[in-house]
């Protein structure tokens, strides 16, 4: 059944019991929302120096959106800043691709539990559930380190 | 098969819809549950658009040649046979929009730029209630901050209904209009008139109704509403896009100001000034959506013809049937009146912690076509707790076949997610 293809195990393990969530202390925080859905995310990241240390959050939303705040958490807490945004941009890159593009395995290795939402990119109404907290996390971020820049210099 | 009592023939109206005959996700016949978004649209609308653009295409108030009056007239017409439909005392009365949110935004532009004894300012307000579409609270924020007036509005009751104990002090002698949906889209109310248009009289303030719940689904007649103003859309009545209507009363079509400029709604142009036309050509700038009027007579036609009392009979029944069943559904809960008396068929739900946007994705690989999300009206949603609704909507050729279908839909959907 296709409907299996979009709801991965993963996903659904991830929504059931889904990593890190909730708010705890951060750098900068952002609030998004996916307006023809009414999904939201509020969204905190904490950065030591370019090491993200974590990302934290609480929302409301559909199962793509709540299991992929999840596992966004996993990914990318630990990592570097670099690192972090390859990982995101190849999120968007699968998300985008409209079911097209088959991961192989370099983009398994970057994604890990990520490459679950491959299957969501056929649903061009998801598409934007699976992004929310990973925008929500460009947002935050950009908030965060142009903060701490200003903070040095001033 | 479930027979219930005042349902029409739904068997031969199907035929006149090709779109529910289409087969979706390998091989399954679609349900459609979502014409409180869209109607589907019959042949008898569809064969209209496809011979005016085939027979008699021109632009209309223009040409003296034959397809020119040709087009004129079936333009014209659809206005008549709009009027016939709503039962408006003249003609002139009904203005061609795009639809029903530019009924509204015209109105409200109508009163922004109007002289006394019309003027919106900063000594008056505005009356809305909490269960508007948004396409009737955000014309009226723009008109309030435009012009410092102030905002008001009815909250809700738990059940689903208008908060109307504090209505004496809502309305008042500052209030100069008050604009409410006759049938809540999201909860499928139907709002009591009367006790509204009693008071918006005493005060002296005009009153708009939406009615685009409510001229799909039951027998409209503005004369009886005592309204001033009445906007719907024609795409949920089985017309097609791109129509909308907005009624107001002539006298009103007289003193207000227009608000697009341009072709067809003027009298004379100079370089210095303009004056223009009567309405409802005033309020119609521009070449007009001609084939959709005509699409929009022809939807009129179609529904005339089986007698909106009928519809709406059968939409009570269909109700009826689809709440008794829905609430059967273990973790369901409706969101908005759970009976069928005062009520539209668009009825909403949560379904446990299932978000919507998953019940509405597990249910469409089953066929079965529902809104999910806040329905453009999100400020329902904050009054009862939630971030969204699942919604079912059944029109004239719904069955109590498609009820069945949806509700052993909802179980297939809570075993997946249990």
């Amino acid at each position: 059944m296709k409907l299996d293809s979009m709801y991965q195990d993963v996903i659904l393990d991830h929504y059931k019991h889904p990593h890190g969530r909730g708010l705890r202390d951060g750098d900068a925080e952002v609030h998004h929302v996916n307006p023809t859905c009414g999904d939201e995310i509020t969204l905190r990241v904490k950065y030591d120096g370019s090491r993200i240390e974590d990302v934290s959050y609480e929302g409301q939303g559909c199962s793509i959106s709540q299991a992929s705040a999840s596992v966004l958490n996993d990914l990318l807490v630990g990592k570097d800043l670099a690192e972090a945004q390859k990982i995101q941009e190849t999120f968007l890159e699968l998300m985008q691709s409209k079911g097209q593009l088959e991961p192989d395995d370099a983009m398994e290795e970057v994604l890990e539990d990520a490459v679950a939402f491959a299957g969501v990119s056929k649903y061009p109404a998801r598409v934007k559930c699976a992004l929310l907290s990973w925008m929500a996390w460009k947002d935050a971020t950009a908030q965060a380190l142009g903060e701490l820049a200003e903070r040095k210099t001033a | 098969m479930t027979t219930l009592p005042g349902l029409l023939d739904t068997e031969a109206i199907r035929k006149d819809f090709p779109l529910l005959d289409r087969v979706v996700h390998d091989g399954k016949k679609i349900v459609y549950l979502d014409s409180a978004a869209t109607s589907q649209k019959p042949r008898q609308v569809l064969d209209a658009l496809n011979e005016y653009y085939e027979q008699h295409n021109a632009n209309v108030h223009r040409g003296v040649y034959l397809v020119a009056e040709e087009a004129t007239a079936l333009y014209e017409g659809a206005r008549d046979k709009v009027a016939t439909f709503i039962n408006a005392p003249s003609r002139d009365e009904v203005i061609f929009t795009k639809n029903a949110s530019e009924s509204l935004n015209l109105v409200a532009n109508m009163l922004g730029w109007a002289d006394e004894p019309y003027r919106v300012d900063s000594d008056t307000e505005i009356v809305i209630t909490e269960m508007e579409h948004h396409s009737n609270i955000v014309p009226w924020q723009l008109l309030a901050q435009r012009t410092g007036a102030k905002l008001k509005w009815f909250g809700l009751t738990d059940d689903g209904r208008l908060d109307l104990s504090n209505i004496d002090e809502i309305i008042n002698e500052k209030t100069k209009i008050v604009s409410f949906t006759l049938v809540s889209n999201l909860l499928g109310t139907q709002n009591p008139v009367e006790a509204i248009v009693r008071r918006a009289q005493q005060v002296g303030a005009l009153v708009c109704i939406d009615a685009s719940q409510a001229a799909p689904h039951m027998p409209l007649d503005v004369q009886a509403l005592q309204a001033d103003f009445v906007a719907f859309t024609g795409h949920k009545m089985c017309g097609p896009t791109g129509i909308g209507v907005l009624w107001g009363r002539q006298e009103l079509l007289e003193d207000l100001p227009p608000f697009l400029g341009g072709g067809e709604m003027i009298e004379t142009v100079s370089m210095h000034s303009s004056t223009y036309a009567p309405a409802p050509h005033k309020f119609e700038a521009g070449t007009p959506p001609i084939a959709q009027a005509v699409g929009l007579g022809a939807a009129v036609d179609y529904l005339s013809a089986i007698g909106m009392d009928k519809i709406a009979a059968h939409e009570h029944a269909i109700t009826e049937y689809a709440v008794k069943r829905l609430l059967e559904v273990p973790d369901l809960r409706i969101i908005g009146p759970t009976t069928a008396e005062d009520r539209g068929a668009a009825i909403s739900f949560t379904l446990g912690d299932i978000h919507p946007h998953d019940v509405g994705q597990v249910l469409d690989e089953q066929g079965i076509a529902v809104r999910v999300g806040h329905h453009c009206a999100r400020p329902v949603c904050l009054r009862y707790g939630i971030p969204a609704t699942t919604r079912a909507s059944f029109y004239l050729y719904s069955t109590p076949a498609e009820v069945d279908a949806l509700v052993d839909g909802l179980e297939h959907v809570r075993n997946f997610f249990g």
